[in-house]
């Protein structure tokens, strides 16, 4: 999977709530969300997300790759991140 | 150490002025179990998707409705519509509850007399009656409900050439102020066609007029059409006493209550804007007792009701094949069962709840079937939490037409069960295997040869 | 007392709720807590000071009743409601249909029952006043734009084009009626209602009843200018004795039990009165009825703790309101609140 670099001052607050100051938009994530943002924020690369997550969570490493994946393709969509 | 439970990652864009009303968290929570049976196990057992009945729920169902009509009117009898769900099993819980039956058709005939239903427990409706269809229902002393013109003589001239004598009612239509009119079934009360039905029939010695019956039109949403069809059938009752000194046995209101489920186009859902069965019985009964028969002499009020018996004593489970974002973003669910299952949702918005825990956040979803066809949409919109593959979920509100509508197209249709009232899971139609779909068909000897 | 109140979009179609509020703590003051429930994190009442101590998320009610009372039990454990007033016609057969439940948790509601409720729907109203000497123009239902066509002979162009909820459109012949319908056939769902237009001036009463036909109080308001939406930006009390009148008649008739808004017509021709809508619920001029000496909504919640309620007589000639807009100030904190937690604190 590629690497993504997400926007500079994309505002994520710990409950899940996200503004976008260059574009003024806002949206809510759930908490998966929030923490795949954050360690996009540490710029992470996506097969260290997909790992963090199958060390914490209940999945196997298909059905975390797919919903990263796609995760990332909304992300992409709505410019909130730009592959790299 | 345990892990924690996964959630799919989800992001929504907030839009101003619709903001929140489809995303965000909801309260819903999930069906696991049915009649304290596990989805689960069901799953397990027969495998899905799987039609589940509730022998709890319809009895519960007829009893009420029984009640609710009793409790307003002495002389009540309900027939059950083989219309809208024809498996054996059901008809008989409705047979064992008292019902009659209420046929359409020479196969649903043919089908309440070899359950046991005797003749004269049957109605005979639908505006196609084979010849020896009615020969058989005029010799079993069926009730026939004629339809037209030409059906009434095709009967008269049976009862002419075998020499028998036939048990009939017609069927009225009439303007009761709802669009569509449903004045293509029976004969027109305005326009003195019912009136001119009956004069022919009281002149002819081999038929038996023995009642009136309506049908007003299908999940018909306000009670009061219910009570001007009732006065209408009323006055052609009373005016067989005074001209023709004919006192017919019944009145039959057909049926046509909704259930619970909501039409497509309508903004609020069914249950906000329904009226009670209570006020559906208060219209049908209070103008019967105008008749000029009063105590014993009553006439005995038939009632057809189907789906609003049934609909809700069924469930559809069906299993996720896959999640998918749509070009504009949207999010869409492919389930193992569509609308060849479903018929009923090209025009209702059926309830679709997950079978298990979800996470709370919720998403505006489009919930596909598996056909390889674009109209296989089960709903345009719905929220849902996210859906895993092999998740579950129930889909409600599916007992009635569903598993008479369902088409075999492409696929092979699924098991149906009835969980008993002791709670006891019995398989009442086994799925279909290719043998029982290519057994009828008949292959010329020179195309089964062919090398590739 | 604790009060929850819906209705908080004061926008530029605005709902009654914080008119109503207002009303209310004009008579209770610090006596009461308002609780607003929004259906849309934007509703401005929820972002007003003295309005709504706190205001709740809570679903629309098209989806579900399940939800909806899902969500008010919820609340209902943190706020303990003593009165809930919906204000919001798209919503009454929901809180309706929820009035026993609501009562069973303690909240008392004052709310027209389901039938009077279908009497006054638009596509009833001719039907409910024929032969009682309430002039309604006449109606039809359709549910396809082919309908057009059937209705040829029953009606003359112009007619207006209604949702059964809200929206009307006057048209002046079929190909516009075909578009009107289309608009509202993708907002609102069919049917939809084809009116006979009635020419002439508009009358609006913001009125009272208790339930046993009797009207608590009624105030008569003439538009002086209306938004491109048709919605009153300015309008007067007026004293007509007449109309005054009628709208006793109505609410004797109806027996209504609630806030109401009925809209009239003074046909040009004739001279008379023509009942185009009821409403039901409180308008969103209704505070001009209070400053005018009718504060209805305090009435309702009198009503509501079966306080004795003394009938209004009088009110005063000659009061206006003028609607304006105000840009609210906040921070997007407060936004992302409502957004994610699904209530704001604004004490």
């Amino acid at each position: 999977m590629r690497k993504y670099k997400i926007s500079s001052n994309l505002a994520i607050s710990e409950n899940g709530f996200l503004f976008y100051p260059l574009t003024g938009e806002s949206f809510t994530v759930n908490q998966m969300g929030v923490q795949i943002l954050n360690l996009l924020k540490k710029e992470e690369k996506p097969e260290q997300i997909i790992s963090a997550i199958i060390d914490e969570y209940d999945t196997d490493h298909a059905t975390a790759e797919r919903d990263l994946g796609e995760f990332l393709t909304q992300l992409k969509n709505y410019k909130l991140v730009n592959e790299l | 150490m345990d892990k924690k439970v996964y959630e799919r990652p989800v992001i929504i864009k907030q839009y101003s002025g619709l903001m929140n009303k489809f995303g965000g968290t909801t309260d819903q929570t999930p069906i696991k179990d049915i009649d304290g049976v596990s989805v689960k196990q069901l799953v397990e057992d027969f495998g899905s998707p799987l039609f589940v009945m509730s022998e709890d729920k319809i009895r519960a169902n007829q009893r009420k409705m029984l009640r609710i009509f009793k409790t307003r009117y002495p002389k009540v009898q309900f027939a059950w519509s083989y219309k809208t769900n024809y498996l054996d099993s059901v008809c008989s819980v409705f047979h064992q509850e008292g019902s009659w039956a209420e046929v359409v058709s020479e196969f649903e005939y043919d089908k309440a007399r070899k359950l046991g239903v005797p003749g004269e427990k049957i109605i005979f409706n639908g505006p196609e009656k084979s010849s020896s269809a009615l020969i058989k229902a005029i010799k079993e002393n069926a009730k026939i409900h004629i339809d037209h013109f030409d059906e009434l003589y095709q009967i008269i001239e049976i009862t002419e050439s075998l020499n028998l004598k036939a048990n009939v009612a017609i069927r009225v239509n009439m303007d009761v102020g709802i669009y569509p009119k449903w004045d293509r079934f029976g004969f027109n009360y305005e326009n003195g066609e019912a009136e001119a039905a009956l004069r022919r029939i009281v002149v002819n010695d081999k038929l038996n007029l023995i009642g009136l019956h309506t049908h007003i039109g299908t999940y018909i949403m306000s009670a009061e059409p219910y009570r001007l069809a009732a006065v209408k059938i009323v006055e052609l009752f009373n005016k067989l006493i005074d001209e023709y000194d004919i006192t017919l046995e019944y009145i039959d209101m057909g049926g046509g209550l909704p259930s619970n489920n909501t039409l497509k186009g309508q903004y609020l859902e069914a249950d906000q804007i329904l009226p009670s069965y209570e006020q559906f019985a208060d219209a049908v009964t209070s103008p019967l007792f105008d008749t000029k028969l009063s105590g014993d002499k009553m006439p005995l009020l038939i009632l057809e009701s189907g789906r609003a018996l049934i609909d809700d004593a069924g469930y559809l489970i069906s299993e996720v094949i896959g999640n998918k974002r749509l070009a504009d973003g949207r999010r869409a669910v492919i389930l193992n069962a569509g609308v060849n299952l479903l018929f009923t949702s090209f025009w209702f918005k059926h309830k679709i709840v997950p079978a298990q825990d979800t996470g709370g956040f919720t998403e505006n979803s489009s919930v596909y079937g598996p056909l390889c066809m674009n109209i296989d949409c089960l709903r345009e919109e719905i929220v849902l939490p996210a859906l895993k593959r092999k998740d579950h979920v129930v889909i409600l509100n599916t007992g009635a037409y569903s598993v008479t509508q369902w088409m075999q197209f492409i696929t092979m249709r699924p098991k149906v069960v009835m969980i008993m009232q002791d709670k006891t899971v019995e398989l009442i139609r086994d799925s279909e295997n290719l043998e029982y779909i290519t057994s009828p068909e008949k292959l010329p000897e020179k195309l089964k040869e062919f090398s590739l | 007392m604790k009060i929850g109140i819906t209705g908080l979009n004061n926008v530029d179609s605005p709902g009654p709720g914080v008119p109503v509020i207002r009303a209310i703590k004009d008579k209770y003051k610090s006596n009461c807590t308002i609780i607003g429930l929004i259906y849309d994190s934007l509703e401005p009442g929820a972002y007003m000071e003295n309005v709504a101590e706190k205001s709740y998320m809570i679903p629309y009610p098209s989806s579900g009743l399940d939800s909806l009372l899902i969500r008010l039990k919820k609340i209902h454990e943190i706020e303990k409601f003593d009165i809930i007033i919906p204000t919001l016609d798209s919503e009454l057969y929901g809180f309706v249909k929820l009035t026993p439940k609501l009562e069973e948790m303690g909240i008392k509601t004052f709310l027209p029952t389901l039938d009077q409720l279908n009497f006054r729907a638009k596509d009833k109203l001719y039907d409910f006043f024929k032969n009682s000497g309430i002039r309604v123009p006449k109606n039809i239902l359709i549910t396809s734009p082919e309908d057009f066509k059937k209705f040829e002979d029953e009606f003359e162009y112009p007619v207006v084009i209604k949702g059964i909820f809200y929206d009307a459109y006057i048209v002046k012949n079929e190909d516009e009626a075909i578009s009107a319908f289309n608009k509202m056939r993708f907002k609102w769902g069919v049917p939809i209602i084809v009116q006979e237009f009635v020419k002439g001036d508009e009358y609006n009463v913001a009125a009272l009843g208790d339930g046993t036909g009797a009207m608590v109080g009624g105030v008569p308001m003439k538009k002086l200018t209306i938004t491109d939406k048709g919605k009153a930006w300015a309008g007067i009390t007026i004293a007509d004795p007449d109309l005054k009148e009628l709208a006793e008649k109505i609410m004797d008739k109806l027996k209504w039990r609630s806030g109401i808004e009925l809209e009239f017509v003074k046909e040009e021709k004739s001279n008379e009165y023509y009942l185009l809508e009821v409403n039901p619920r409180f308008p969103a001029w209704v505070y001009l009825a209070v400053a005018a000496g009718q504060n209805l909504p305090a009435a309702l919640i009198d009503l509501m703790n079966g306080k004795e309620v003394k009938k209004f007589t009088e009110y005063e000639i000659g009061k206006i309101f003028i609607r304006y807009s105000w840009d609210l100030i906040t921070d997007i904190k407060k936004f992302e609140e409502i957004t994610v937690k699904g209530v704001l604190s604004n004490g």
